[in-house]
């Protein structure tokens, strides 16, 4: 299914940066909308929440947290690959060791709750 | 055939061999598909012995002269200097003529079609124009600024501007890194990797006299911004340039004109 | 994407990272600390603070989504052009909107 050419890190890292970007800011408008309803509608606001309670959503919640530190280490990976000198690797491995010790944590963290 | 030469001492010395005949001694069969047609078309099967020390361009070669005279594909050298013979090879752009079969060939199979992200002419042929033409529109054109009159341009090797230049110049057009890319895939107005490597090497020369006029060339809605440095050029390029780096030196030089107002 | 808007892109990054580095940081604590929405919500009601951090926060992303969507749209449909670039504006605005309509939910009094 994935081209051949394509298999190498470089693009892996990529797509991540991109899926992870998109899920993202496809999300954003339901985050605000959520928040918005401690304007005028806390009672549904109370609901929302306490539905956010459910083995599902805290699942989903912790696909976001992982899917924004993904998003952040890469974005990071791509600023360094473009503005400091080049050693060739070296960029790519930095970055999804700290991509996967940040999602990891994250993660720990969360469960830990 | 020569015999020992002054310093080889005879029955210890060792003679040269005669030359293997390719055809003699086949070691298997190869299940070849190849690209018949042109962007309509299919991939049609030839049966094709297997030999020792056998490139994918061995294998056009046999088919076109053996099974298929009608079959079209591009190729000069042979020995991988000229770039010619770039064609999709199990997926990947690869120099035919410079890729064995034995490290391809999975049980035996091969499939071979024209390079990626361009026109097909033929079967295996291309059309290369709207590769060098993107070559022009990103101003990968020296423009000199001395002549025959003046004396020799002074210019530094170990400068980090020649030495930059220098890493990209080897590039002989023969089209692997944008058959890779896929930017130039999704967005065909990309400039893509090999006439943005170029355009970084004459930023990067002293001597030329568009740097301005290339800058705004790379840094337009097809320029370098598009690359999110993938990196499948450098992955595939048969010379190990990097464009990708090439870019990202033409993203910091438009960057920072932009700041200072002169984009 | 030309020089221009990859300026933006990046610029907005870079303003983006420290503060979705305190936003998962707080994310973590408040999970950590088993904090619910009425005990979160009181120590954002009426604080300037807060309120700068999450406004800064909004205006970045209003500007850094839309021009991503836009190069994945423009790379992976058929949509470009004009008709894109106005549809990720709107996108932009909606997220502004939306937004600091939501920062005001949490920090007005």
């Amino acid at each position: 299914m994935i081209r051949r050419h394509r298999n190498h890190p470089g693009f892996w890292a990529f797509a991540l940066h991109r899926v992870s970007g998109l899920a993202l800011v496809l999300f954003l408008p339901f985050h605000f909308l959520v928040l918005g309803l401690a304007l005028e509608h806390e009672a549904a606001l109370d609901g929302f929440l306490t539905w956010s309670q459910t083995p599902p959503v805290k699942l989903a919640e912790a696909g976001l947290v992982i899917l924004l530190a993904a998003h952040l280490t890469g974005g990071l990976r791509l600023l360094a690959l473009e503005f400091l000198p080049w050693r060739e690797g070296q960029k790519t491995l930095i970055g999804l060791a700290a991509g996967l010790a940040f999602a990891a944590g994250a993660l720990f963290l969360l469960n830990a709750a | 055939m020569h015999q020992s030469s002054d310093h080889q001492s005879g029955m210890g010395a060792m003679a040269p061999k005669a030359p293997q005949h390719q055809e003699a001694t086949p070691s298997g069969r190869l299940a070849v598909e190849i690209w018949r047609g042109s962007r309509d078309g299919t991939f049609r099967p030839y049966d094709v012995p297997h030999h020792a020390n056998q490139t994918v361009l061995d294998v056009v070669t046999w088919v076109q002269r053996h099974l298929e005279p009608s079959l079209a594909y591009r190729f000069a050298c042979r020995v991988g200097m000229c770039g010619s013979c770039a064609m999709t090879v199990n997926g990947r752009p690869r120099w035919t003529c410079r890729t064995h079969v034995s490290r391809v060939a999975r049980g035996g199979r091969l499939k071979i079609a024209p390079l990626g992200n361009l026109p097909v002419i033929r079967d295996l042929v291309t059309d290369m124009a709207p590769f060098f033409e993107k070559w022009q529109r990103a101003e990968g054109r020296f423009a000199p600024t001395l002549t025959r009159h003046d004396p020799p341009a002074a210019v530094r090797p170990e400068s980090r501007a020649r030495q930059a230049a220098d890493a990209g110049i080897e590039c002989i057009n023969c089209g692997v890194c944008t058959a890779a890319c896929d930017v130039v895939r999704w967005n065909p107005d990309y400039l893509g990797p090999a006439a943005l490597n170029r355009a970084w090497t004459l930023v990067n020369d002293t001597r030329d006299g568009a740097h301005g006029a290339r800058l705004k060339a790379v840094a337009g809605d097809a320029g370098c911004h598009n690359c999110h440095s993938h990196q499948s050029c450098a992955e595939h390029c048969p010379k190990g340039l990097n464009p990708t780096a090439a870019i990202a030196g033409l993203k910091r030089m438009t960057l920072m004109a932009l700041l200072m107002g002169q984009l | 994407m030309d020089a221009r808007l990859s300026l933006l892109q990046r610029l907005s990054a870079l303003i983006l990272a420290p503060l979705v580095l305190v936003h998962l940081g707080l994310i973590v604590t408040a999970v950590g600390d088993s904090l619910g929405a009425a005990e979160i919500l009181a120590r954002t009601r009426g604080s300037f603070l807060w309120g700068g951090f999450y406004g800064l926060f909004v205006i970045a992303v209003a500007i850094h989504g839309p021009i991503g969507l836009r190069t994945i749209l423009g790379e992976l449909t058929p949509w470009r052009g004009r008709g894109l670039d106005l549809a990720m504006v709107l996108f932009a605005l909606l997220l502004l909107g939306l937004g600091l309509r939501a920062v005001a939910a949490v920090v007005l009094p």
